[in-house]
This record gives C-alpha cells, structure tokens and sequence, in this order.
C-alpha cells in the first residue's frame, strides 16, 4: 500500500508539473501585453524587466483619446450589443417558428437555413462585398451589422430549435387556451424559458462580434465606424514601433473580453463542449 | 388539430426574418460565388466576360502560388493535428485524474482561444521582434547569442513555423475542452471493471478510452483543419503572407486577389478551396465510421 501511495504521489507531482508550464506559457503572453502597455517607450527599447520600473497609466490616456482606441472601442460595443441583441430576436423567434408551429415547407426551410453549418463557404466575402456595394451599404455599420447577423443565424436556430423543442408544451397550451396570441406566447412565456439557451447564444456571439476582424476588413474604410479588432490594425500599420501604445490598445481590446469570460467561463466552456459533442 | 391556410401563413411571419437575411445575406452570396467564377469582372465595368472553366485551369495548373499558399496551410493544419491535438488529448487526461485546481486550469488553458486573432497575433508578434522580442533576448541570455537581432517574423526559414507555433498556442484549449467533456462522458464502471480484470493503465487507454473517443476525436479533427485551414487572422496581423509570400495562405491569396479588383478569379479560388474542405472532411467521417465498426 505505502508504495502505490508514493507512485500516485509521483504521478501527480508530474501532471502538475505539465500542467503548470502549460498554464505559465498560456498566461506569460497576456501578462507581457499588460506589464509593457505600462512602460515608456525607451524602457521597452532597452529593457526587459519584467515590471514597468514607473507605471505610466498616461498611456491609457493617451490610447483613448490621441490614437482613438476610445472610439473603436465604443465602436465594438455598439456592433456587439445591436448585433447580438438582433441576433437574439431574429433567432429564437424563427427557432419558435420551426419548434411549435405549422407552415408551408418547415422542415425543407429548417434544413436549408442550417446547411451552412456543415458546408465551409470560405470566402463568402467576396460576394459579400459586391452585395452591399449593390444595396449602398458598403461603408456602413448596418452593412457590417447585417453581415454579423445573418453569419449567426445557422447556429442561433440550431441551439435555440431544439431548446424550445424540449420545453414543455402544457404552459403554452394553456395560455392559448386563455387567448394570447402566438406572438404574445412566445414574448411572455416560450422566450423567458429559454433564458439558459439564449444565454448560451449572447455569450458565444458576444466573443464572435467583438473578436471579428475580416468582415470588418472587407467592409469598412472609414475609421470613425471601425470596430476595435480594424483599429488596432490601423494603429499599427501608421505608428509601427509605438509598442507601449500599442500595448495599451491590445489591452483595451482584451479586458471586456476577459471579464465576460472569467464571470460566465461556465456557460462558454459548457456551451462549447455541449454544442461540439451534440453536432 | 386542423390548421387553416391563413394560420399556416401567419405562422410564417416567425420565421420571415431570418428567412429573409438568409436568402439576402447566405444564399444569394453562396450562388454569386458560383456565378461569379465563371466570368471575368473587375467589379466595376458593366460587361462581365463569361470565360466558363478558364480560372479554374489557371488556378489549378498556372498558380504556384495558390499551391504554395494551401501548403503552407496545410504545413500549419498538420502541425496542429499533431503537436496541438496531442498536447489537448495528454492535458485532458491529466485534468481528467480528479486533481486538485483542474477547474482553474481549464480556465487558463481556455484563455487563448476567447483572445481575438488581431490581439494575439500583435502580442506575438512584440515577442518574436528581432530587436526589442523578449524571445531573443531570453534566447541571448541563455548563450545563443547568433539570435541577436534574428526576425523570426522575417525569415524565410522560420516564418511560417513561427505563426504555426502561435497558431497552436491560440488553438490547443479549444481541442482541449471538447476532449475533456468527452472523457468525463465515459462511465467510470468501464474502468473499474478492466481494473478488476487486471488491465494496466496502458491497456485500459487503448481498449476503453480510444474507441470511446473516436466521435470526439473526429470532430475534433474536423474542426482542427477546418480552422487551420482556414487562417486568417494571425497571418494578417503577423506577416501579411511575407517573407516573399512564404506565409500566404488560401484565404489571404482570396483576399489579395479581392483587393486587386480580380473578383471572377478570387471567387474561383474559393469554390476550388470550398471543394477541398468538403472532400476533407466527408472523408474524415467517412475514415471514422468504417474505423467505429
């Protein structure tokens, strides 16, 4: 007994020794980012401390306001709220749709609106591109917007169809039964049931939004309209050696990112082993 | 229950949004790309050229760069299959054995793959720099002083690689959580009968775990190569396809070719580059399932 004991001791010393350098080398990178958007600029050019000797939080400032990450950042916030709160009404109503109510061609439509999540369209830009220039919406949010929107509208019905599919159908009937439109059905009693599956949905799309570069690339000119992902890259292409500055942008973009996810790791880790292994 | 056609039609107001921003926004650019194709247009004039299979055969038999451009892709899918998805596969394992703080690993090893492209490419790319890259400067420290000044980023020899490792960096959390889940998914009687039987761990690895896990390994595999393949990000923020295009791949070529004004040809590269992905992964279900029997 006493040396199964010391073997298992061994073998967990060595899984946490594994599992340490992984994690080190996970974090070293974010916390580098961190430590040099606090530096001057001529400590980064000839020191590596790993700590900034004076903090500068002026970078911040300066960040904000001279290299405009205050304004991709409100920006971002802006296609990720509209975006995902679009998202949300358009998806769960169609997904209510195809779950719970009878029409013309309902299973031949649910097919033909999910096929997208098993073929790889890449490139699908392309054509993008030409479409919003023939609609005028080149250059525009609502172009992006719309982009985003229907990019998600294959994974939004597939979580959400099946969601409303296992809720119980008595609560629904009843309301009827008492006269509430099907409309008011699906507002008043279908949507707040679905609360954990549109949880699920925000989170994902929330991280998608924000994360997006090439759509944002091929969509947009003007920066007064770029999200944060298109700024840092304007950032850098003009002001190439920049680095504290830059640093500070890539932590602007990175903090509303890291608190949704350290706050809601559960549903996203949840929500991505589950929807891998059902699919 | 009966339902009248005028309810029937009603019904359909549900789902019309989303119908209509799928026909929009999805299908009717899926059919354009195909159209598209088949003729030469620069996007402006207001003639467009039908020239039929004609940048097909030149994508496929007068582009090397296009081929080098699904090589390097495939250079990095291949490296992910392999270090990526073992790290995934040995960390799942080892989170799997009921230690302590596994929870706070896993939220760790999940950090990288909610981080944008953009931000880890940029990040990676302060590190790798030639002159003020905290990598040289540890590389100096350590006694390698020929990587003074050494631009991974820039090199021919080590670019690609380069934004491979970061690749995997970014990507191995992702395999790593949908193996997890997969594990904790296999009864723990399975075990605890082998161990009774006397099966060493070694054994109960390849009889229990393995075939359990084919699904999961399949898709993981899927979604491995069709996220390698389809880099983006992390090419366009770290190289922009140089050194000399040693870094391009399919989608930045799609891009280029977009920018250039050549939409026939660029959408010609993506149906040819869809295809690929489709046939890759049919036969990687395929492989599986006669693999599961």
């Amino acid at each position: 007994m006493n040396s199964f004991k010391t073997k298992k001791q061994i073998l967990d010393f060595i899984t946490h020794a594994i599992l340490l350098v992984v994690a080190v080398t996970c974090i070293f990178p974010v916390f580098w980012m961190l430590s040099s958007s606090l530096k001057t600029q001529e400590e980064i050019f000839t020191k590596m401390t790993l700590l900034p000797e004076v903090w500068q939080w002026s970078n911040y400032v300066d960040a904000f306001i001279k290299a405009e990450f205050g304004m991709y950042f409100l920006n971002s916030i802006i296609y990720t709220v509209v975006g995902v709160s679009a998202i949300v009404l358009v998806t769960s109503m169609a997904a209510y749709g195809f779950a719970r109510l009878e029409f013309w061609g309902k299973n031949f439509l649910f097919y033909l609106l999910i096929s997208t999540l098993l073929i790889p369209i890449p490139g699908v830009f392309v054509p993008l591109y030409l479409l919003l220039k023939k609609l005028s919406l080149l250059d525009t949010r609502t172009g992006l917007l719309l982009c985003y929107i229907s990019g998600a509208l294959a994974f939004g019905l597939f979580l959400l169809r099946s969601f409303f599919e296992d809720l119980p159908k008595e609560i629904e009937e009843a309301a009827l039964i008492d006269g509430c439109s099907r409309f008011g059905i699906y507002w008043r009693i279908a949507l707040p049931l679905a609360k954990p599956a549109i949880a699920t949905l925000v989170i994902l799309q929330c991280l998608a939004i924000w994360n997006e570069f090439l759509l944002a690339l091929v969509v947009l000119q003007d920066k007064a309209k770029m999200p944060i992902q298109r700024g840092l890259m304007v950032f850098q292409g003009t002001f190439i050696t920049d680095y504290p500055l830059l640093m500070a942008g890539l932590t602007i973009a990175t903090i509303p990112i890291v608190i949704v996810y350290l706050l809601m790791q559960k549903h996203i880790v949840k929500g991505i082993a589950a929807g891998a292994l059902k699919g | 229950m009966n339902i009248s056609p005028k309810e029937k039609t009603l019904n359909m107001m549900f789902i019309m949004p989303a119908l209509v921003l799928f026909l929009v926004f999805n299908l009717y650019p899926l059919i354009r790309t195909f159209q598209l194709s088949f003729y030469q247009w620069n996007g402006i004039d207001k003639e467009m050229l039908f020239i039929g299979f004609a940048q097909y055969k030149h994508i496929l038999f007068n582009n090397p760069a296009f081929w080098k451009s699904m090589i390097n892709a495939g250079y990095v899918t291949l490296l992910s299959l392999t270090l990526q998805n073992g790290l995934a596969l040995l960390l799942a394992i080892l989170v799997n054995r009921q230690i302590r703080g596994g929870n706070i690993y896993r939220v760790i090893f999940f950090l990288p793959p909610v981080l944008s492209g953009i931000v880890v490419g940029l990040i990676w790319k302060f590190v790798y720099d030639g002159n003020f890259g905290i990598l040289n400067h540890w590389l100096i420290s350590l006694g390698f002083e020929n990587f003074k000044d050494f631009a991974w980023l820039s090199e021919i020899k080590t670019s690609l690689s380069s934004v491979a490792i970061v690749h995997m960096w970014k990507g191995f959390g992702y395999g790593f959580i949908i193996l997890l889940a997969g594990l904790q998914t296999i009864p723990i009687e399975l075990y605890e009968a082998a161990e009774v039987d006397g099966a060493d761990k070694w054994q109960q690895f390849r009889n229990i775990t393995v075939p359990c896990m084919i699904p999961v390994f399949t898709l993981v595999t899927i979604l491995t190569i069709l996220g390698s393949m389809q880099i983006f990000d992390l090419i366009y923020s770290m190289t922009r396809g140089g050194p000399a295009g040693h870094t391009h791949v399919p989608i930045t070529k799609i891009y280029e070719y977009m920018s250039n004004g050549e939409f026939g040809y660029s959408t010609a590269m993506a149906v040819i580059f869809g295809f690929v992905l489709l046939v890759i992964s049919f036969v990687q279900l395929f492989v599986s399932k006669k693999f599961n029997r």
